[in-house]
């Protein structure tokens, strides 16, 4: 559509889903990801793990907020070393904080931002931004100050912001965990009706129930790798001995 | 922390484009500085209240607030005038002043700052040609307008958690208990607010604009 910089041709394919190949991260000298080879295809992957085991870090590699620094990571294909504009039009990122993320004074013009970046046309920007606002109860609250928003509100703008652009996977960061069980419970369901791929990085295990896969990370390994269940059993048991 | 916001009302002076607003807003301070007669200064004033109370139909609050909030600094320049020059010029100063801030208030209160900012970013145009992107100036000002709030409000929760625990929060020390973990707490958030701009494709404005802003 527009004109891109990046000279090569990008080749998506998004049969291949997520591969990471050999990824190993440091800050400094601290390594944080080590020997991570993973396949990621099924559509619900929840990333559990002890504070400071590399979730975090891990999350950002997959939309290319983070490169890896050795090894690479593809999105349907396209390297985030490369391609990180193509890989950051696919992968939708949701943070913990959703002050963090709201970066417009009012409701409506903050859903509206990630349009306008993709030179979305402003009569569509504005029926896209109405349709989601509408989907996450904030209709009502179009033109408001988002600063006056509740938290749980906050983080469903903060969503919404990102669903409006149609990301074909999304990345949640912990995205219940300043919420109350109401507004958690509102999450998870959203987080359920999603039909994109998505890889929920989270501390609250009811979260996982009905994912395909769950990854238990350790001291930037993952170490268990399945079925909820048996995940989240190996989790709780590193746990214990600690 | 009060900033005249938007108010939302389907007026005709919410529909006059931006640009327009702004022009009158400047086309009003040259006229209450080029003619400074009581006739004229009392005139602008009666026209701003009207447009925005019953024209633009926005509560009288927003009018108040911001009167509230300039009204030392016209005592000030009213008794300075009063004693230095004399009481009618003392007293036009004043008007003229009050007429200016309650026409920017009645500008902001029904003007969207994505329509605000896109007129900056049409005037902002010309710089394209040595490299400035117009678009990010009008995001700096939008997240100006987004964070000082919140900023506010982080800083208000430092104090109440240094209160708490019977910390001082007046004075030097106050101040420097509170400016620190501000600090600290205002830099983690850039950081996130850089990454979430970044996920959220600010890299990918087009260095033109396909289509202005909506109003
Ligand atoms: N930008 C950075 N600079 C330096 N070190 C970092 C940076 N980001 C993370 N780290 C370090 O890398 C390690 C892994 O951090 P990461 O945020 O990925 O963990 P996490 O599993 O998400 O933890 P939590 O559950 O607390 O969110 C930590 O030791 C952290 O201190
Ligand atoms: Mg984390």
């Amino acid at each position: 559509m527009r004109l891109r910089r990046e000279t090569t041709a990008p080749v998506a394919d998004p049969a291949r889903g997520i591969e990471l190949r050999g990824v190993r991260h440091v800050y400094g000298d601290r390594v944080v990801l080590s020997e991570v080879d993973l396949h990621l295809t099924e559509r619900r992957i929840g990333i559990v793990g002890a504070n400071g085991s590399g979730k975090s870090t891990f999350a950002r590699l997959l939309n290319g907020l983070v490169v890896p620094a050795t090894g690479s990571v593809l999105v349907d294909g396209l390297d985030t070393r490369t391609h990180v504009r193509e890989v950051r039009r696919r992968v939708g990122f949701v943070f913990q904080d959703p002050d963090a993320q709201i970066v417009h004074p009012t409701v409506a013009e903050d859903a509206a931002y990630g349009l306008e970046n993709q030179g979305v046309p402003a009569a569509e920007r504005a029926a896209r931004v109405a349709e989601v606002l509408e989907r996450y109860g904030l209709a009502g609250h179009a033109d408001h100050p988002a600063h006056l928003l509740s938290g749980g509100q906050k983080q469903l703008l903060a969503i919404a912001g990102v669903l409006v652009m149609r990301p074909a996977r999304i990345v949640f960061d912990e995205p219940t965990t300043l919420l109350d069980l109401v507004n958690t419970r509102r999450v998870a369901q959203i987080i359920d009706e999603l039909d994109q791929q998505v890889v929920v990085v989270t501390h609250d295990l009811e979260l996982l129930d009905g994912f395909d896969r769950v990854l238990v990370f350790d001291a930037g390994r993952v170490v268990a790798d399945g079925p909820p269940d048996s995940s989240v059993a190996a989790y709780r048991a590193l746990m214990v001995h600690r | 922390m009060t900033l005249a916001l938007y108010v939302p009302r389907g007026t005709v002076v919410h529909r006059t484009p931006a640009g327009w607003k702004l022009l009158a807003l400047a086309g009003l301070s040259v006229l209450v500085f080029a003619v400074p007669t009581l006739p004229v200064v009392c005139g602008a004033l009666g026209a701003v209240v009207v447009v925005g109370l019953v024209v633009a139909r926005l509560p009288a609050a927003v009018l108040l607030r911001q009167t509230r909030a300039v009204r030392w600094m016209l005592v000030a320049i009213f008794i300075l005038h009063a004693v230095l020059t004399d009481v009618l010029t003392g007293t036009l100063t004043v008007l003229r002043l009050l007429a200016l801030v309650l026409a920017a208030a009645v500008v902001t209160a029904t003007t969207r700052v994505t329509a605000m900012v896109a007129v900056v970013e049409r005037i902002c145009r010309p710089l394209e040609w040595v490299g400035v992107r117009p678009a990010r100036i009008g995001l700096v000002i939008a997240m100006a307008l987004r964070f000082i709030p919140l900023i506010a409000e982080r800083a208000d929760r430092i104090r109440d958690a240094q209160a708490a625990r019977g910390g001082s929060v007046r004075g030097l020390r106050g101040l420097r208990t509170t400016v620190v973990p501000l600090l600290v707490q205002v830099l983690q958030l850039a950081h996130t607010v850089s990454e979430a701009l970044d996920a959220r494709g600010a890299d990918d404005v087009p260095l033109r604009r396909r289509d202005p802003r909506a109003t």
